[in-house]
């Protein structure tokens, strides 16, 4: 009951405070801005400072906050970095490049370095892990920090699993195959959703119905239940070829998803195949490839990327679930989801030792910030090809 | 007009516009006076500023405008530093807006009475069922037909001239001191739009009510406003009372924009009588779907002629070119090219049958592919029909551009939003020309243009007919651009050709009811013309209520 009250009176408190802080305003400046201020927008500002208050609150004086202190430090790093990288983007390269980076906002350059980062710790993986993925050694449970005292090993600087493997080459090798399986399957995906639905928007009629009707029925089940029934069907045909049952999965989840780029690709399409530079082409006596990949791909582009960011976060999700749950990509082939279901257990030890319990969160965080990076930068491709138009 | 109170006073208006990150200037220091009943047009063509003026004389700028300087005075209340809710207090009540497109500024899930209601609850001047009283009242004094039922309608069961009609009743309901007219009659057809125009300047006129008219078409304005103030590119050019201003403008401009309707060729000589026509249309029956929307067409185009095809929408003018072109393959009836009967369907016709019928849009923005550039829209085909690659490609592509009076250097490698209107129908043009056609459909090819622009692009197909030796047929819906450039005349109305015959005859009584009802619709530079037509026809015998009829 006092917890109510407290809001109430909190809440209390900072209308008044907005109210204040506008009449305030009002009186020291003379300001339009202050004087058409609705009071919505004065007790957002007093929100607002209370909530910067709270923060620094936690950061500087509460003891126990140390994930709250490193999501602050890393959210600074990051921002840093971000900015750091677009600053060398503005000098170095061509002059489009230059270009495209002095109009980049913050998020953008950092989906981009995130992605770039991702790309080349996933290429490279053989190179930059200290061992290899399927290796295993004596100790078994070693936790992480390197420090011998508190049952670390410097040598595993983020421990070793229950059957000695170390972590940190793990995490590195997940990079690899969860996330070059997820892009192989998204533009599987996009291939064979893409092409359907240009071609059921420009031809119509009885395909476009066939194809139509076909994807609705697709979509009628739930997609991680319809992917788990098909992968145990997989699992049986696989056998004990772990590849094929890997290979199994893409073309499913690749199926699955490309019904959701066929809807997007047939409306947008629709619109495109109404123009009349399309109608100029068919006169012309253009044939369905040129329609398809020269007149109306082009003009889809945007959108379809935009697509192409959110599915791939789809995708990779689905990937990390399905590993998660037990039938996705197998042992010993290292994959996030199937780490965080591993290390999920060290999770409880979040009181005693932090850092043993952001083990599972450091594979679900790097699922995480792909995700984030993907969808700022798609954010900003939107937002430039929307702005074109005008 | 000095004696009468001054009601909107705008100094030294400078408003800016956001581009690139940048303000630019688009408009620079306009001055404008506004009495009590007084009508104002404002006229120039696109980009000369007069709809941001207009909204500017409410205080009130589009998102990425602002107003950077100056003063917009309304009744001693200065908008531009007034609160919010001061110009809240105002907005409606005694200052309205009434739009271009009243289709889309009407809210399609609501009823249009409830709509009109809005306003004056809001405002608290009545109660709704006063307003809805009162709703039907204006309804009645803008003669829509049916006033006790119609406001019950939603915007789509009206007609596009009854909507505009239905606005103007909206903007009112709370009988403002000055309504706003932002070209409210330019997407209506030349019978609806008389109609309108009678409607808003009667109840102008009753209500004493001020009004800022802005247009682009000077005989609409001639009609509507007692004085005119031209504008180009966000300056004043000059303003003058309506009669002084028609008859003897000073500036140099002003006389250029009188001067578009001058433009005029004379018609070619009659074709001989044994002469194969280039395109002959028999018996023609088209139809959407099961409903027939063409009924029996015929008629023979020759070469080297141009046949202007006239209707409204909706009478079947698009849709004949479309059989035509074989996108819309005919019910019943042939058509023929040079003797040769056409396939019906445009996938059977060959290469060369398609090569021969070009067409060109009007909507040039849509139908240029925006993510090509000019020299691969014109490019491609070249290179379909001729074969040409390589250089051999650009030099026909950079000989084309000449043609159509465009700088090849300049233009080749632009992605067409870089273009402006004018231009990218010049664009369209020579992707037509491309081809080597013998025969050109023109689609409304000027009814998106400024006058001026759209008088540089007739002239420029006149100059290409007599060049190349091509065939045009020539969809319109303007009497003044059938004026300027057909040899023939094809009247069409409701899917059935009601007239057909050379030009001079077509413009010399006697008429077909329905030709006569088109001709007598089209504004005239004459202040005194629609006063004169209203009282030659009667006010119940214009527009649409006298196409029903007939």
């Amino acid at each position: 009951m006092s917890t109510l009250i407290w809001i109430v009176l909190v809440f209390a408190a900072l209308v008044a405070a907005g109210w204040v802080f506008r009449f305030a305003g009002q009186t020291v400046t003379g300001r339009p801005y202050f004087r058409d201020m609705e009071m919505t927008t004065a007790f957002g500002y007093a929100l607002g400072v209370f909530t910067i208050g709270v923060g620094v609150w936690l950061y500087f004086f509460v003891e126990q906050a140390v994930f709250f202190r490193w999501a602050v430090q890393g959210f600074v790093i990051f921002a840093l970095a971000a900015w750091l990288f677009r600053l060398l983007g503005r000098h170095v390269g061509t002059e489009g490049t230059r270009k495209l980076f002095r109009h980049m906002p913050l998020t953008a350059s950092f989906g981009i370095l995130m992605i770039l980062i991702y790309a080349i710790v996933a290429i490279f993986a053989q190179w930059l892990a200290p061992y290899g993925q399927e290796e295993v050694f004596a100790q078994v449970n070693v936790l992480p920090g390197g420090d011998p005292a508190a049952g670390g090993d410097p040598a595993h600087p983020l421990g070793t699993d229950q059957i000695g493997r170390d972590l940190l080459s793990r995490l590195i090798y997940g990079a690899q195959n969860t996330v070059g399986i997820a892009f192989a399957t998204t533009c599987l995906a996009f291939l064979l959703g893409g092409s359907l639905g240009f071609l059921a928007a420009t031809i119509g009629g009885w395909l476009d119905n066939l194809l139509s009707r076909a994807v609705d029925v697709l979509m009628a089940i739930p997609s991680l239940i319809f992917a788990l029934l098909l992968m145990t069907i997989a699992s049986a045909w696989a056998g004990s070829q772990s590849g094929m049952l890997t290979f199994y999965m893409v073309i499913i989840i690749a199926v699955i998803d490309s019904t959701r780029v066929y809807r997007l690709s047939r409306a947008v399409g629709g619109n495109i195949v109404v123009m009349d530079y399309i109608e100029a082409a068919k006169l012309r006596g253009e044939g369905l490839g040129y329609l398809i990949f020269r007149e109306i791909l082009p003009n889809a582009y945007a959108p379809l990327l935009a697509e192409f960011g959110l599915r791939f976060c789809f995708v990779f999700l689905t990937i990390a679930s399905l590993s998660f749950l037990g039938v996705g990509i197998q042992p010993p082939l290292a994959d996030w989801g199937t780490m965080v279901r591993d290390l999920s257990q060290f999770i409880n030890f979040a009181a005693f030792s932090p850092l043993t319990a952001a083990l599972p969160l450091m594979a679900a965080g790097a699922i995480a910030l792909l995700t984030v990076a993907v969808n700022f930068v798609v954010d900003w491709m939107l937002h430039r090809s929307s702005g074109l138009k005008e | 007009m000095t004696n009468r109170d001054l009601l909107l006073k705008i100094r030294d208006l400078h408003l800016e516009g956001r581009s690139d990150e940048t303000w630019q200037q688009i408009v620079n220091g306009v001055d404008l006076d506004l009495h009590k009943g007084e009508v104002l047009g404002l006229i120039g063509e696109s980009g000369a500023g007069k709809s941001t003026i207009g909204l500017a004389a409410m205080g009130f700028t589009r998102d990425g405008v602002r107003i950077s300087k100056g003063s917009v005075e309304f009744d001693g209340i200065d908008l531009t530093q007034a609160s919010a809710s001061k110009k809240r207090s105002l907005l409606g009540k005694r200052i309205a807006y009434v739009a271009q497109s009243a289709a889309a500024s009407f809210n399609p899930a609501h009823k249009l009475i409830e709509q009109h209601v809005e306003a004056p609850v809001q405002h608290g001047v009545m109660s709704k069922a006063e307003a809805m009283a009162d709703g039907i009242e204006l309804y009645r004094r803008l003669r829509l037909p049916n006033p006790e039922e119609i406001g019950f309608r939603y915007p789509h069961q009206v007609s596009g001239g009854q909507l505009q009609r239905a606005m103007t009743a909206m903007a009112m309901s709370c009988r403002p001191d000055l309504i706003i007219f932002d070209e409210p009659t330019t997407a209506l057809d030349v019978t609806t739009q008389i109609e309108v125009l009678a409607a808003i300047r009667r109840i102008v006129e009753e209500f004493d009510t001020a009004a800022i008219y802005i247009t682009h078409d000077l005989a609409v304005v001639a009609q509507m406003a007692d004085r005119i103030k031209v504008l180009l590119k966000g300056d004043e050019v000059e303003e003058a009372d309506t009669r002084t201003m028609l008859s003897a403008p000073k500036e140099n401009y002003t006389r250029s924009l009188w001067a578009v309707r001058s433009f005029q060729r004379p018609a070619k000589p009659a074709p001989a009588a044994d002469a194969t026509p280039i395109v002959s249309i028999q018996n023609v029956t088209a139809a959407y779907g099961k409903i027939d929307v063409l009924h029996d067409v015929s008629f023979d185009i020759h070469a080297g002629r141009t046949v202007a095809v006239v209707g409204e929408s909706g009478s079947g003018k698009s849709t004949t070119a479309r059989c035509i072109t074989g996108l819309l393959p005919p019910r019943q009836g042939v058509i023929e090219f040079e003797g040769e009967p056409l396939p019906r369907d445009y996938r059977k016709r060959n290469k060369d049958q398609l090569r021969q019928a070009q067409m060109i849009y009007q909507m040039a923005d849509t139908a240029l592919n925006p993510r090509k550039t000019i020299g691969e829209i014109i490019g491609r085909p070249v290179q379909f029909y001729t074969g040409l690659r390589g250089a051999k490609k650009r030099e026909r592509v950079r000989a084309l551009l000449n043609q159509i009076e465009l700088e090849p250097d300049q233009f080749i490698d632009r992605l067409p939003s870089e273009l402006s209107g004018g231009q990218k129908q010049r664009i369209g043009i020579a992707r037509a020309l491309a081809a080597e056609p013998r025969f050109v459909i023109c689609d409304e090819v000027t009814s998106a243009l400024d006058q001026l622009v759209a008088e540089g692009i007739l002239k420029l197909l006149a100059r290409l007919q007599d060049e190349l030796g091509l065939t045009y047929m020539f969809i319109t819906h303007d009497l003044a651009t059938v004026q300027a450039i057909a040899d023939e005349v094809v009247v069409m109305k409701e899917g059935e050709v009601v007239e057909h015959g050379p030009k001079a005859q077509m413009f010399r009584p006697p008429h077909h009811p329905y030709t006569d009802l088109l001709l007598s619709s089209v504004p005239e530079m004459d202040p005194d013309w629609l006063s004169r037509m209203l009282a030659e026809r009667g006010e119940d015998n214009i527009g649409d209520a006298a196409v029903v009829r007939m």
